[in-house]
């Protein structure tokens, strides 16, 4: 398999963008900033690939108006999935294997702010038996959460750990729209929200676009001293249905990560949209005590929808390429209740890999 | 003034879908007041019935009537429900495993707090008073009060196996237009057309966009265009169609206004159709005044000036 890093990652985060939702506008700065860290110009990228969903623009065909951010004359090679940037990532990443091309840059946006986010998120459920009832996003997530609380695999308190570090590790993040912590027991005297779930243990409604510029072997050692090395990538899935699975686990997390070394892991940005997910992910993924969860303030401190899994990879990313460390890890999830799950591993060196 | 325009938009669809054999098992015994599982390789009795063994692959073939009543497994608290859910008030979300089921089936519970909800807790189904095969003929389950059994379920009008369900989806966006379309919008509010220009390749856009498409650069020069153009390609319309608001036969053309590089679609009238030519000069014939508002629609059509046709040489680049 080809040595493929991410070398490029830029991100615009907010609570409402009140521009137009195929984020053109929001793209063309974070393109220019991409060709800024990698010295290239538009021509240099191989394979172009977006993540995005007309379901949240509310208009049609929005991720083809949002090619007129890349500039297409004369044309270039580029695709589109309806996931996260996490999963346009994979795509690209295939491409790469492919020998096809050497380099990708790949992008996501979405205004979240656009609709009811939490409602448009039931179109992606089972459409006969679960869409019919709109089960919003945040009342699978509590169904999930009081799963293991009744089952004593954690409580309010652990959920509330974890907000606390999330919101005050966000702190150092210019790009997190909710951030500041203050302690467990403040934040456990808050008003339940929707029970069991306090509006911390959620999520906050984000819009914004997110890049990530990929390149295999010598083309990714041009652009950076220290390469963010991909040396593991794996995506798993769970059945839809909330009541076919056990909900105080993650199994597809579980064996991505399966699938990948994790040994050595100092950092992981885990993608959790609520905070009991984090609790589910670290215990799937064997994380320990000794590795830094989520220091960007992860998804609790900012979600973009279609961004929020690939800023995972950027942060993780990131931290590679300053050398503050030599292997992290990035997780993503889509679907319900941590449904579909994408682990990857990066490190400063191309020994061991995975793939 | 704000940034950009806003305007409320909603989409609407109604999705039709067909069941086939397992699902619509599943929905004909709602339709008829019964709630029926499949049973898995593993023996496990599954609510609703899954399509395909989750083991073997093997397409569900086993089905079984269970209770309609069950056990609360899992719950959370609606504050603040959301359009098309089974309530308008706050209510909760339930998982619930019916007596003869393995897992649990999800929908609402109608408990007026959380106080009174819990897990463990005993419930049964409240059937809708009209059933048609549809999760929806389940209007929520409502908890058991000791002594009570099973809810009687109206007799079905139908008895026919059901085979499809229509879905349907509205969804409700505020839709914000981009600083460019804005400022196009805004120009035809005032009788005016505003395109910008690209500062790459001078290309000027109307409407503007928030980047060239052929050189992804923001495209900041505003430029007001001329009312006039030229005709560089037109269709006659004689097909009649569902909202049309012209009678046929007409014309729907590409006119270049003078100073664009783009095109845009426009009515032409004041001429017979099979009289419109490519190369035509024709200029923009506003609707009144009083009428305008952030529309294209402000531009009641172009007509013909009567100056000579443009030379092809002039538009052959913007074929």
């Amino acid at each position: 398999m080809r040595d493929v890093a991410v070398v490029g990652f830029a991100q615009r985060q907010m609570p409402q963008f009140d521009g137009s939702p195929t984020c053109v506008e929001l793209l063309v700065p974070v393109f220019k900033e991409l060709y800024e860290q990698t010295g290239w110009t538009r021509r240099d990228v191989g394979f172009w690939c977006s993540g995005s969903s007309d379901y949240l623009a509310g208009r049609s065909f929005s991720f083809v108006q949002a090619v007129d951010a890349i500039g297409v004359i004369p044309p270039v090679n580029e695709s589109h999935v309806e996931m996260d940037l996490a999963w346009a990532m994979y795509e690209a990443w295939i491409k790469i294997q492919t020998g096809e091309v050497d380099t990708a840059l790949v992008y996501a946006f979405g205004k979240s702010s656009a609709g009811v986010l939490r409602r448009t998120l039931a179109l992606q459920l089972e459409p006969y038996t679960m869409t019919p009832l709109w089960p919003d996003t945040v009342s699978l997530a509590g169904l999930q959460a009081r799963a293991g609380i009744d089952a004593g695999i954690w409580d309010e308190r652990a959920m509330a750990e974890v907000a606390n570090r999330s919101l005050t590790d966000a702190e150092k993040n210019e790009y997190a729209i909710r951030k500041g912590g203050s302690s467990v027991d403040e934040l456990l005297a808050r008003t339940m929200y929707a029970d069991p779930l306090r509006k911390h243990d959620c999520a906050p409604v984000t819009d914004g676009v997110a890049a990530l510029v990929l390149a295999a072997g010598d083309k990714a050692r041009e652009v950076r001293e220290r390469p963010a090395w991909l040396t593991g990538i794996s995506h798993y899935v769970d059945p839809m249905g909330m009541g076919v699975r056990d909900l105080t686990r993650s199994p597809s997390a579980q064996r991505a990560g399966a699938a990948l070394d994790l040994g050595g892991v100092e950092v992981a940005e885990l993608h959790a949209p609520f905070s009991h997910q984090e609790l589910i992910l670290r215990k799937e993924l064997g994380l320990g005590d000794d590795v830094a969860i989520n220091p960007s303030g992860g998804a609790l401190a900012s979600n973009p929808m279609f961004s929020a899994g690939g800023i995972r990879v950027g942060e993780a990313a990131t931290r590679i390429w300053s050398g503050e460390a030599d292997k992290t890890l990035a997780h993503a999830t889509s679907g319900p209740a941590l449904q579909q799950n994408l682990v990857c591993t990066l490190s400063g060196s191309t020994e061991g890999k995975n793939n | 003034m704000s940034r950009t325009l806003q305007a409320p938009v909603t989409v609407a669809f109604d999705y039709t879908r067909s069941t086939g054999p397992v699902v619509g098992r599943f929905l004909s015994g709602l339709r008829d007041g019964v709630v029926v599982g499949g049973r898995t390789s593993a023996g496990e009795v599954v609510v609703p019935p899954l399509e395909f063994d989750p083991v073997t692959h093997e397409a569900t073939t086993e089905f079984v009537e269970v209770s309609s009543v069950g056990t609360v497994t899992s719950w959370t608290w609606v504050p603040e429900p959301v359009k098309g859910q089974p309530f308008d008030r706050p209510f909760a979300f339930a998982l619930v495993t019916l007596d003869g089921a393995d897992v649990p089936l999800l929908h609402a519970l109608d408990v007026s707090s959380p106080a009174e909800v819990s897990s463990g807790m005993r419930v049964r189904v409240r059937w809708a008073a009209e059933r048609f095969g549809h999760i929806n003929d389940i209007a929520c389950f409502e908890p058991l009060a000791p002594g009570e059994t099973e809810a009687a379920a109206p007799v079905a009008a139908s008895s026919e196996p059901v085979t499809g369900v229509v879905t349907t989806v509205s969804l409700d966006y505020n839709y914000a237009a981009s600083p460019e379309e804005s400022l196009f919008y805004r120009g035809l509010n005032e009788g005016r057309i505003m395109g910008q220009r690209c500062p790459t390749c001078e290309k000027v856009y109307v409407p503007p966009r928030s980047a060239c498409p052929a050189d992804g650069t923001p495209t900041e020069e505003e430029v007001e265009l001329s009312q006039t153009g030229t005709i560089t390609t037109f269709c006659i319309v004689n097909v009649p169609f569902l909202g049309q608001k012209i009678t046929p036969p007409y014309v729907s053309a590409y006119v270049l206004l003078d100073g664009a590089d783009i095109a845009v679609l426009h009515l032409i009238l004041g001429v017979p159709a099979d009289e419109v030519r490519m190369g035509m000069r024709v200029k923009a014939v506003w609707k009144p005044k009083d009428e305008w508002a952030y529309s294209l629609e402000n531009i009641d059509h172009f007509a013909p000036t009567g100056d000579p046709d443009a030379e092809f040489d002039t538009y052959k680049q913007h074929l």
